[in-house]
């Protein structure tokens, strides 16, 4: 981000990096432009004001919230982060090129030029189905008017009609930012981070403006679209509502009034694949707690980059949720056993997870009887469904294992309407069991024969971590008499490494065991890496365990190959450009705490501190230029191919 | 380091048997072992039964290296070479001898203008067609056993695997195998053979359309070593009237780059020749590279003769294009991750001088060339990025 993109001056953003929750931002040539505007309606008009339960989330910090907060406390508090370039006079006129509308909205209405940005950015987020690109903001625009028109309206309306149609679109976002007094254009591409632009007019000014805007566009969306008005209402009452609110209520009231809007947009999002659950999106967080089994308590202290993925306090479901087993009556008890083996972590890695999950569903399927008055591909798709976003409420689902539920659920509504619920039954156990068997038995052991042909006696291999085809790679070489060296390195915390140690100087491998830290000295002794793999992108990155990006870096450094080892079922046509956007946070107490060292105690007294955010990531995104070669069940092919064999393979599987 | 040591172990091991090798032929002619008409058993093994020369290479250096000093006339005679290393095979046949795959690959090979994996091409279409089997099956089974030691006899030879598998796909997965009747799924079969047979016999006409748009008037065009394939691109720019002018790279060992000059002459293009060492001190002045390949691999980069990774090197480090020529058939299902993962292809090397026999020599014919260093790949397929190459030899395996 550079410097003219100042977060501070974003509303909406995301605040990047570490940083201190509560910490304004330092801009004190700023605050005359943020007059605290006494008048505003009071707090419990508010539709949102009594939602704040003692588990509600923590609010995202907008910058509406750091300038209530700041007018209350006039002493500045310095710049926690470097990037976060300070005090721009907010008369400077242009920021940056490519913000243009930043004049348009400070004197004229900015009806004309943003609001093709904002169908842009609508038919993005439309268009990426798997939601994989869209980061709360964008999602928050494209709801924000999206309850307003429909997009085929859009497209098949003439220009005229169009722009008609857009007005009430660009005043949405504007209106609801105008409140917070800054000025937010909405964007091109999907990222979360909004532009910032300085006004140039005073408040009383643009709330005049606006006014006449919005007199202006009521008839327009009145007549054109009929869902307008109501999600118009609550726009009006929220600047107001805005800058008295305390800064958890305000914001919330502002997502909860997005959810409204989300509601009609939910009705023509439907037949798009659900996009992946932000858990920064208030409302959708809500609704996932009222289905929700497992009770999980929000993590104390968010690491605020990471806020869209679910962070909990780890260790306290466990005996809630085994104290509740007899009264979940709809959960499956092989359902139930495998989430709590989930959560518990007693499995773990891709295949031991998907299979787990796959023989519960096939438990599931022998159990399951059609209730009366219902098909079997309808009730057994809703079942699995709830059944998943238990697992998911366990711990977050894999990519892999994303896959395979597709398939199961393909499979489940390709079944012909004459067949009998018994032969349907027995079809799917088939499908389920030949699942298991091409793609990840057979498969594995179509990779090890692969692999083996690349290793050469007098090699020494590098991995990483514990994968489990890669031990098998191992092994196998080893019993074909390949005298080789293998490397094992490991990181804290799970140290998964050690185990895969013993299996291997059990079975008479020369290893040598080390840490991440270490692995620049190591690789220059290495010939070849193997890695396994979580998943692996369509762009040829390469998802896993976190530290496998390290190493292929160090490695790539080293001109030393790095070699993927993953099962073609555990490709994704998603892209995927850094590990922020999709991850999973483990327990911070794993890394702030060393089992069996006293004498490292310094963060003991410090995890619930409200400045000390702890970061336990569990997975990376490895870019291709790292990876020589990913080995899979269709042989050996350059991270390039990875798009070829999901296109060849996703047709597969759907007729498998 | 010693991780190092088994190779060097392995190096000296070769070094120890190859020294009767390494003294250079005084001749044209090959080493093989005179094919006599015996059974496929016999023919089973490699001419080079200790594997350390590649009879891909020897084949390369019979039809275009210049090795004496009359070498010009030796290239104008090059045609139809040593006829009694190889005995006819259709004479062989006539005599009722049981039909030998190797000897009918051999006597097509003799001709230069062949590749060898056509040569397998035509070979196998051969086999097809004197097959006494009545089923399917036995077909198949007899197919796949002519090319297995079609492959097994000279494993160094990329194109030459390539084109067998590439044959065996190509023929096989028809859908002659619905036909009730023996015979006409039989014919079907040889039709198809021959089609593929004429496809890959068009394949250097089409790439030498191809690579026509990418030649332009003044350029400066430098070239490895002698391949057939690059010589029909230039030749047709020629005849097309296009004005350019050819670096050519001396091309050791066999020095096959003075015979693509020689060739070039004939043609009017003016030719500039290079020693091999040159080719940083002239990239320069050059506005692209044009190399064959023996076999193009999986990742999209290219197996060819030695120098081609070090020419490719510097024309990447000073921003120029490479571009490969190489024909479908050498596609391979091969995914070498360095010079050294690849089955080692040695050709003996003419110093000039003795050397002592404490020094070793670096014989391998041929190196890799990663990906990332070349920009396009002109084949009969189109014009495609190396990445694509994947694309295409997935779509056709699998």
């Amino acid at each position: 981000m550079d410097a003219r993109r100042s977060t501070t001056a974003v509303p909406r953003v995301r605040q990047v990096g570490f940083f201190t929750p509560n910490a304004p931002p330092a801009q004190p040539s700023r605050t005359h432009s943020f007059p605290v505007d006494s008048s505003s309606p009071p707090l419990s008009n508010s539709p949102a004001s009594n939602s704040l339960s003692p588990v509600m989330i923590p609010p995202p910090r907008h910058l509406s919230d750091n300038l209530a907060h700041r007018a209350t406390s006039p002493l500045p508090v310095p710049e926690p982060s470097a990037f976060r370039r300070p005090i721009r006079s907010h008369h400077v006129a242009v920021v940056g090129s490519y913000n243009p509308t930043e004049s348009l909205l400070g004197s004229s209405p900015p009806l004309a030029s943003p609001s093709s940005r904002v169908i842009g950015d609508g038919e993005f987020s439309e268009e990426s189905t798997a939601g994989w690109f869209r980061r709360s903001n964008s999602a928050k625009f494209a709801s924000s008017f999206s309850g307003g028109f429909d997009l085929t309206s859009i497209k098949s309306s003439e220009t005229g009609g169009f722009h008609q149609v857009k007005k009430p679109v660009v005043a949405q976002p504007k209106e609801e930012k105008s409140g917070a007094a800054a000025v937010v254009e909405p964007q091109i591409n999907s990222s979360s981070s909004t532009k910032p632009l300085k006004e140039k007019t005073t408040k009383a000014e643009r709330r005049a403006l606006q006014e006449a805007q919005r007199a202006a566009k009521a008839a327009a969306k009145d007549m054109t679209v009929s869902v307008g008005v109501s999600t118009c209402k609550p726009v009006k009452q929220q600047p107001a509502q805005k800058k008295d609110a305390p800064p958890p209520a305000s914001s919330i009231a502002v997502s909860d009034r997005k959810g409204g809007e989300r509601s009609t947009e939910k009705e023509r999002r439907k037949d798009i694949p659900a996009p992946r659950m932000q858990f920064d999106d208030k409302s959708r967080v809500e609704k996932a707690k009222k289905r929700a089994v497992v009770n999980q308590s929000e993590a104390r202290n968010r690491v605020e980059l990471f806020r869209h993925l679910p962070q909990y306090e780890h260790g306290t479901q466990l005996p809630d949720l085994v104290s509740k087993f007899f009264q979940l009556d709809p959960m499956h008890p092989a359902v139930y056993k495998v989430g709590l083996q989930y959560l518990a972590g007693d499995i773990s890695g891709g295949n031991a997870r998907c299979i787990a999950m796959l023989q519960a569903f096939q438990e599931v399927i022998k159990d399951y009887s059609t209730p009366p008055e219902k098909s079997l591909t309808r009730d057994l798709t809703a079942k699995i469904s709830s059944f998943v976003s238990f697992f998911t409420e366990c711990r977050p689902l894999s990519m892999s294992m994303g896959n395979t539920i597709r398939f199961l659920k393909s499979r489940i509504a390709k079944l012909p309407l004459t067949v009998s619920e018994s032969e349907a039954k027995a079809s799917l156990c088939a499908d389920i069991d030949r699942f298991i068997n091409e793609k990840i038995v057979l498969a594995d052991k179509v990779i090890i024969q692969h692999a083996v042909t690349k290793i050469m006696n007098g090699d020494v291999l590098l991995t990483y971590g514990s994968s489990c085809v890669v031990e098998m790679i191992l092994l196998y070489a080893h019993e074909l008499g390949k005298q080789f060296h293998v490397v094992i390195v490991d990181s804290r915390p799970k140290l998964k490494g050690q185990a895969l140690l013993r299996r291997l100087v059990g079975k008479g491998l020369s290893c040598t065991y080390t840490h991440i830290n270490a692995v620049s000295y190591i690789m220059h002794e290495v010939t070849r890496v193997f890695l396994g793999s979580s998943s692996v992108l369509s762009n040829g990155t390469v998802y896993s365990r976190v530290g496998t990006a390290c190493v292929a870096m160090v490695a790539h450094a080293f001109h030393v190959p790095v070699l993927i080892c993953c099962e073609a079922y555990k490709f994704h046509e998603r892209v995927l450009l850094d590990s922020i956007c999709s991850n999973e946070l483990g327990d911070p107490d794993a890394i702030s705490k060393v089992p069996g060292r006293m004498d490292i105690n310094y963060l003991d007294d410090l995890t619930n501190k409200d400045n000390l955010q702890l970061l336990n990531l569990m997975y990376d995104a490895t870019p291709s230029e790292y990876v020589s070669m990913i080995i899979t069940d269709y042989g050996m092919i350059p991270p390039t191919s990875v798009p070829v064999i999901v296109r060849e393979y996703g047709r597969e599987y759907l007729w498998i | 380091m010693w991780w190092r040591s088994p190779s060097f172990i392995l190096d000296k091991q070769q070094s120890d048997t190859v020294p009767h090798q390494r003294k250079p032929p005084d001749t044209l002619a090959h080493p093989l072992p005179s094919p006599l008409p015996f059974s496929m058993e016999d023919t089973l093994q490699n001419p080079n039964p200790q594997n350390n020369i590649s009879a891909y290479y020897q084949t390369r250096a019979a039809h275009h290296a210049v090795v004496t000093g009359d070498w010009l006339a030796q290239a104008q005679a090059a045609i139809g070479q040593d006829p009694d290393d190889f005995p006819d095979s259709t004479a062989a046949t006539v005599a009722g001898k049981p039909f030998s795959v190797i000897d009918e690959f051999n006597s097509w090979r003799k001709q230069p203008e062949l590749a060898e994996a056509v040569a397998a091409i035509r070979a196998l279409a051969a086999v097809i067609r004197n097959c006494q089997a009545t089923t399917m099956m036995e077909l198949e089974i007899e197919l796949k056993k002519a090319s297995d030691s079609l492959k097994s006899w000279d494993t160094t030879s990329i194109s030459l695997t390539a084109g067998c598998d590439l044959f065996m796909r190509y023929v096989t997965r028809t859908s002659a195998l619905e036909y009730e009747d023996f015979d006409s799924a039989k014919s079907r079969l040889i039709e198809r053979a021959e089609k593929f047979g004429e496809i890959s016999c068009k394949a250097r006409r089409i790439i030498a359309m191809l690579s026509q748009d990418f030649i332009f008037d003044g350029c400066t065009i430098l070239v490895h070593g002698f391949s057939r394939v690059v010589f029909e691109v230039l030749k047709t720019a020629a005849q097309s009237k296009k004005l350019f002018r050819v670096f050519c790279t001396e091309g050791r060992p066999d020095r096959s780059g003075l015979r693509l000059s020689n060739e070039l002459a004939k043609l009017d293009v003016p030719v500039k020749l290079l020693i091999d060492s040159a080719v940083a001190y002239t990239m320069d002045e050059v506005d692209m590279v044009f190399v064959g390949a023996d076999g193009v691999v999986e990742s999209g980069g290219i197996i060819n003769m030695m120098g081609t990774f070090q020419i490719a090197l510097v024309a990447h480090s000073m921003n120029k294009p490479v571009y490969v020529a190489a024909e479908s058939y050498k596609f391979a299902r091969l995914y070498p991750l360095d010079q050294k993962d690849m089955v080692p292809a040695l050709c003996p090397i003419d110093f000039g001088v003795p050397i002592p026999s404490k020094v070793e020599v670096e014989t391998s014919a041929r190196d890799y060339t990663p990906p990332q260093y070349l920009t396009l790949l002109f084949t009969d397929l189109g014009v495609l990025t190396p990445s694509v190459v994947s694309d295409e030899l997935i779509q056709l395996y699998l």
